[in-house]
C-alpha cells in the first residue's frame, strides 16, 4: 500500500520534487531586432513561454529526453528545434524568418490609389468616391480631387499628367470600357455612365500600372463591381433631375441574386428653375435601365453579370462666333449598349482563373445646324459657315474576351499571365461639305505575363511585360513594366515604377489614314509613402516621355513629342481634428507636348502648372448628417489661335494667353433619418449639393473666330449646380449605399 | 504482492487519466485565474500562449483554444495601438475556428468571442468599418443567443455594443442599462458546466451598469 502512495505521490507530486531543465533565450528576427510576444513551446506539452519585449525568455520544464521545441509569433514562419533535456540549463539563440504575409508586405504604391473595403491599408474606401462633395455621384469626379489629374470642364476624361482625356482608359472587371463617359458636346464636359455604387473597388492609376492593362498612355482607373448584395430590396429615388427605382433579390441561400434597376432623368423641370447660359431646344433626357445577376459557383468561386442599356438626347443652341445674328444649333442623340461577365475561381491550391467578357455597342447621331434669329436653319456656301451645318451617325462596337491565369508561387508572390483578344468596329458616317463613310475594323490582340516577387516582407518587385498587335494599323508592339517597392520601418516605404505604353491612333485619325504608328509613352516615378490607420503621407514624382505623338500637318504622321514632370502630393488625415477626415492634394505639373496642330512644343491648353484640392468630410452623430466639402483650385491654363499659314504651308500661333485660375468650392449634405432605428421598415436619405457655392466666375478655354479678330471664353452653362434627391431603400440597411446617389 | 501488482494495474490507468485530466483541470484553473489580473498588467498574450500550449498539447479540448482566442481578443479591445489590431483579431480568429473544430461546430460562447472578434475589427476604424463590422458582430450576439437563451455573455456584449453607440444611432446609456440589468440577473442564474467553462463577464457587467447611473 505504501507503494501505491508512493506512486500517487510520484504521479501527483509537485514539480518542486523534481529535477528541472532551465530554458532561456532570445529571440531575434533576420535583420537582429529582438521579437517580443513570440511563443515559445515544447510540444505536446504545457511547458513554455512568451517572450519579452526585449526577445527574452525563460522557463523550466520537467520534460526529460529528446523534445522538439516549437517557436511562434504572428507575421513569422514558425521556427522548430530539437534539444535534449536532462536536468540541464539550455540557453538559446534562436533566429525566426518574416513570413510575407499581405498585411505586413511592402505594396507597390508607385502610381497608384486604392479605394477599397477589402485590403486594410488603402488610403480610400469606396464610401469615399460617393461622398465627395465635387463629384455628384461620378466616380471620375472624386478621382479628380486626387493628386495627378487636372480640373478640366470643357472636355470629360481624366486629364493626368500632361495627357489628354484620350489617354486614361477606365476598365471595367478587367475589361476596356469602350464609351465610360456619355458622348461628347461641343465644351461641356459629359459625366461617367456608371454609377459609383456598382464598384467595390476602385484603383486610379495615374502612370506605370499593371501589365494586365494596355493602350492607354497616361493611366488606368480599374474598377471592380460588387458582389452579392446583403439582402434583397427595393429602392425608390426622386430628385430634382429624375426618379429611378431598382430591385434586387438575394436568394435564401445567398449564394445568388438578380436585380434590375430604371432611372429616368429630365432636367426640364431644373432648367425652369435654374437658369442656363445655353438655350436647350432639346432638354437633356436619359433613360437607364441595367440587369445583373451574381452566382457563387463555389466556395471561392463568383460569376457575375451585368448589362445596361441607355438612351438619351439633348438639343442646345449657342450664338455662333463668326456672326451676330446666326446660332449654332447642336443635337445628339445617343444609344449604349453595354454588358460584362466575369468569371473568378480558385483552382485547386495554386491556381487562380479570371475570365471574362464584355460587348458594348455606343450609337451616336449628332449633327449641328446653322440658324438664324427665328431659329430656321441658314445654309450659306462659304467658309466658315459651310463646314457648320453637319450630321453625324457614328456606331462604335467593341467585343472582347480576356482570361488570366496566376499561380500562387509560395507565401505571397505569384504569376499572372493570359491574354486577350478585343475586336472593334467603328461605323463612322460624316456629312457636311462632303460625304463620308468610313467603317474601321480592329482585331486587338494581346499577351501578356506579370509576375510579383515578395524576396522578404520588405522588399518586392512587380516584372511586366506586354505584347500587342492591331490589325488595323498592322503594328506589333512589346513593353517591359517593372516597379519596386521597399519598406521603411513600420509604417514608411518607397518604391519605384518604369514602364512603357503604347496607344493607337485616335478613331477619328484613322478614319482618314491607317498609315500611322502607336503614340508611345515611357513613365519614371518614384514614389515615398507613411500609412497609418489614421494618416496618410504620399509624396510622389514622375517624369514621362512622349514620343510618336499623332500630328495633323503637312499630314498625318507620328512626329509628336512631349515630356511631362512634376511632383505631388497627398495627405489624408482622420485623426488630428475630431470627427473630421479630410485631405489634401497637390500637383505641380511641368509638360510641353508637340501634337496636332501645334506649331512647336507647347505647353497643352488641357494642363495647369499648380492643382490642389482639399476634400472634408464629417459625420454629425447627433443629427444623423454627413456634411462634405471640397475645395479645388487650379492655375489657369494656357489656351492658343492657331492659324494655318498658306505661304509656309504650316500652322502658326497668331494669339495665346492664360485663363484665370479655377476655383470651386462645394457642399453637399446627407441626411439619413432612419439611422439607427432598430430594423427600420424602409431606410431614407436625403441629399443635397451645391457646386460652386461661392459662385466663382470659371473660364475653362478660349474660342476663336474663323478670321481670329474676337475670341470668346469657353464657361460652364450655369455657374452652379444644385441637386436635392431623396432616396428610400425598402428592406435593407444601405445607408452608405444611397448616399448622393445623384443622377 | 501478486494482489498489490493487481491492485496497481488496474488501478494505474485509472490513476493515470485522472492525473492527466487533474493537470489539465488544475492548469486551466491556474490560467483562468490569471486573466483577472491581466486587466492591470496587460500581458493579455502571455497567458494566450500558455492556453495555445495547453490546447496544442490536448488536441481534444476545445477549451484551452477558446480561452486563448479570448484573450487574443481581449489584448485587441484594450490595446491603445490600435494598428495592431486587425493582426490580433486575425490571430483570434485562427484560434477559435481551432475550438469550434474540435467543439464540433460553433456553440454560445464561441459566437460570443467572435462578435468581440468583430468589434476589434471595427474599432480601428469605426467610421468606415461600422457598416461591414457591425452586422457581423451583431449577428454572432444573435447566434449566441439563439444556441444558449441562458447564456448572460451575449446580453451583456449587446449592452456594451448599445453603450458605445451614440444615442442618434439607437445606442446610449438609457438603452444599455436594461440589458446590462438584464444580463447581470442571467448572471445570477447561470451555472457553467464545469468549474472551467467560460463564466466571465459579472464584474464587467456591474462596472458598466455602474457607468450607466
Amino acid at each position: 500500500m505504501r507503494g501505491l502512495i508512493l506512486l500517487i505521490y510520484i504521479l501527483f507530486g509537485t514539480d518542486q520534487m523534481f529535477a528541472q531543465s532551465i530554458v532561456s533565450g532570445k529571440i531575434r528576427d533576420n535583420r537582429g531586432k529582438s521579437v517580443p510576444g513570440a511563443s515559445i513551446s515544447i510540444r505536446d506539452s504545457y511547458d513554455g513561454a512568451t517572450s519579452d519585449s526585449s526577445g527574452k525568455f525563460r522557463f523550466s520544464t520537467g520534460e526529460k529526453g529528446e523534445k522538439m521545441l516549437v517557436i511562434t509569433s504572428i507575421g513569422y514562419n514558425p521556427l522548430e528545434k530539437s534539444i535534449t533535456l536532462s536536468d540541464n540549463q539550455i540557453d538559446l539563440d534562436l533566429q525566426l524568418r518574416e513570413s510575407p504575409n499581405e498585411l505586413k508586405a511592402v505594396v507597390v504604391t508607385a502610381g497608384s490609389f486604392e479605394a477599397s473595403d477589402s485590403k486594410r491599408t488603402t488610403v480610400l474606401n469606396s464610401i469615399d468616391i460617393v461622398t465627395t462633395a465635387s463629384a455628384n455621384a461620378d466616380v471620375t469626379g472624386a478621382i479628380r480631387t486626387l493628386p495627378g489629374t487636372q480640373q478640366v470642364g470643357e472636355k470629360e476624361g481624366l486629364f493626368i499628367r500632361g495627357g489628354s482625356g484620350e489617354e486614361a482608359r477606365v476598365f471595367i472587371d478587367g475589361t476596356l470600357v469602350n464609351n465610360f463617359f456619355y458622348s461628347s458636346v461641343p465644351d461641356i464636359a459629359q459625366r461617367g455612365r456608371f454609377s459609383p455604387f456598382l464598384f467595390k473597388g476602385t484603383i486610379f492609376s495615374s502612370g506605370g500600372y499593371s501589365a494586365l492593362y494596355g493602350q492607354a498612355l497616361s493611366g488606368a482607373l480599374i474598377l471592380e463591381t460588387i458582389d452579392l448584395p446583403e439582402r434583397s430590396s427595393a429602392n425608390l429615388g426622386l430628385s430634382t433631375v429624375g426618379l429611378s427605382a431598382g430591385y434586387q433579390e438575394l436568394n435564401k441561400k445567398k449564394s445568388s441574386s438578380w436585380g434590375v434597376n430604371y432611372s429616368y432623368n429630365n432636367l426640364l423641370p431644373y432648367f425652369a428653375l435654374v437658369k442656363q447660359r445655353v438655350d436647350y431646344f432639346k432638354v437633356p433626357v436619359y433613360h437607364y435601365a441595367d440587369a445583373n445577376f451574381r452566382v457563387k459557383t463555389s466556395k471561392t468561386g463568383m460569376l457575375k453579370f451585368y448589362a445596361t442599356f441607355q438612351a438619351n438626347q439633348l438639343g442646345l443652341r449657342s450664338a455662333d462666333i463668326d456672326s451676330a445674328l446666326l446660332k449654332n444649333a447642336f443635337s445628339l442623340r445617343n444609344h449604349n449598349i453595354y454588358g460584362n461577365l466575369s468569371w473568378k475561381e480558385r483552382l485547386g491550391k495554386h491556381w487562380k482563373l479570371y475570365a471574362g467578357g464584355s460587348y458594348s455597342n455606343n450609337h451616336d447621331q449628332l449633327g449641328n445646324e446653322l440658324q438664324n434669329q427665328e431659329d430656321q436653319a441658314v445654309v450659306i456656301n462659304y467658309l466658315p459657315y459651310s463646314a457648320k451645318n453637319y450630321k453625324g451617325d457614328i456606331s462604335a462596337s467593341l467585343a472582347q474576351v480576356k482570361t488570366v491565369m496566376e499561380r500562387n508561387l509560395g507565401g505571397i508572390s505569384a504569376i499572372r499571365f493570359g491574354g486577350e483578344y478585343l475586336y472593334f468596329q467603328d461605323d463612322i458616317k460624316f456629312d457636311d461639305t462632303t460625304s463620308k463613310h468610313v467603317i474601321l475594323n480592329d482585331h486587338f490582340k494581346a499577351a501578356f505575363a506579370e509576375a510579383d516577387i515578395y524576396i522578404t516582407n520588405n522588399i518586392a518587385a512587380k516584372f511586366g511585360t506586354r505584347l500587342e498587335h492591331s490589325s488595323l494599323i498592322n503594328k506589333t508592339n512589346i513593353v517591359p513594366r517593372i516597379s519596386l517597392a521597399y519598406k521603411l520601418g513600420e509604417k514608411g516605404q518607397v518604391s519605384m515604377a518604369y514602364g512603357i505604353f503604347y496607344q493607337k491612333p485616335e478613331r477619328n485619325q484613322l478614319a482618314i489614314t491607317r498609315q500611322l504608328n502607336y503614340t508611345k509613352a515611357t513613365h519614371f516615378i518614384a514614389n515615398y509613402q507613411k500609412l497609418s490607420a489614421t494618416k496618410t503621407f504620399r509624396l510622389e514624382a514622375f517624369y514621362k516621355k512622349y514620343e510618336d505623338l499623332v500630328k495633323v500637318s503637312p499630314t498625318l504622321n507620328n512626329s509628336g513629342y512631349g515630356y511631362a514632370k512634376g511632383i505631388e502630393l497627398f495627405w489624408r488625415d482622420k485623426k488630428t481634428f475630431k470627427g473630421v477626415d479630410y485631405w489634401i492634394s497637390y500637383s505641380f505639373l511641368d509638360t510641353k507636348r508637340d501634337y496636332l496642330n501645334y506649331p512647336y512644343s507647347l505647353q497643352p491648353n488641357f494642363a495647369a502648372n499648380h492643382t490642389a484640392s482639399l476634400v472634408l468630410k464629417k459625420f454629425v452623430t447627433k443629427w444623423k448628417t454627413q456634411f462634405n466639402g471640397s475645395y479645388s483650385f487650379a492655375t489657369g491654363r494656357p489656351y492658343y489661335d492657331f492659324r494655318y499659314n498658306n505661304s509656309e504651308n504650316k500652322f502658326d500661333i497668331t494669339d495665346q494667353g492664360k485663363t484665370i485660375s479655377y476655383n470651386n468650392l462645394s457642399l453637399s449634405v446627407n441626411y439619413l433619418p432612419s439611422v439607427g432605428k432598430i430594423n427600420p421598415k424602409r431606410f431614407t436619405v436625403w441629399v443635397f449639393s451645391v457646386t460652386n457655392v461661392l459662385n466663382q466666375k470659371q473660364i475653362f478655354s478660349y474660342n476663336y473666330s474663323y478670321n481670329g479678330a474676337y475670341k470668346k471664353a469657353v464657361v460652364p452653362p450655369a455657374n452652379q449646380f444644385f441637386f436635392i434627391g431623396c432616396f428610400i431603400s425598402f428592406g435593407v440597411d444601405r445607408s452608405d449605399d444611397i448616399i448622393n446617389n445623384n443622377l | 504482492m501478486k494482489k498489490f501488482i493487481l491492485t496497481i494495474s488496474l488501478i494505474l490507468p485509472a490513476i493515470l487519466l485522472l492525473a492527466q485530466s487533474d493537470k489539465y483541470k488544475q492548469a486551466m484553473v491556474q490560467h483562468i485565474g490569471k486573466i483577472e489580473s491581466a486587466f492591470q498588467s496587460g500581458n493579455f498574450l502571455e497567458i494566450a500562449n500558455s492556453f495555445e500550449r495547453i490546447g496544442d498539447a490536448e488536441k481534444t479540448q476545445w477549451l484551452p483554444y477558446y480561452y486563448a482566442s479570448y484573450c487574443q481578443v481581449i489584448s485587441a479591445l484594450v490595446g491603445t495601438d490600435k494598428s495592431k489590431s486587425d493582426v490580433l483579431a486575425d490571430k483570434a480568429d485562427a484560434l477559435i475556428t481551432k475550438a469550434e473544430t474540435i467543439a464540433g461546430g460553433s456553440n454560445s460562447e464561441t459566437n460570443v468571442i467572435r462578435s468581440m472578434i468583430a468589434s476589434a475589427h471595427m474599432m480601428v476604424d469605426p467610421q468606415s468599418r461600422w457598416q461591414q463590422y457591425g452586422q457581423v458582430s451583431a449577428g454572432h450576439i444573435e447566434k449566441a443567443k439563439e444556441q444558449d437563451p441562458t447564456n448572460p455573455r451575449p446580453v451583456y456584449l449587446e449592452g456594451q455594443s448599445k453603450f458605445y453607440t451614440p444615442e442618434a444611432f439607437g445606442g446610449g446609456k438609457a438603452i444599455a442599462a436594461p440589458l446590462f440589468e438584464k444580463a447581470l440577473s442571467m448572471f445570477d442564474t447561470f451555472k457553467p458546466a464545469t468549474e472551467i467553462a467560460p463564466s466571465w463577464g459579472k464584474a464587467s457587467t456591474q462596472y458598466f451598469l455602474s457607468q450607466c447611473k
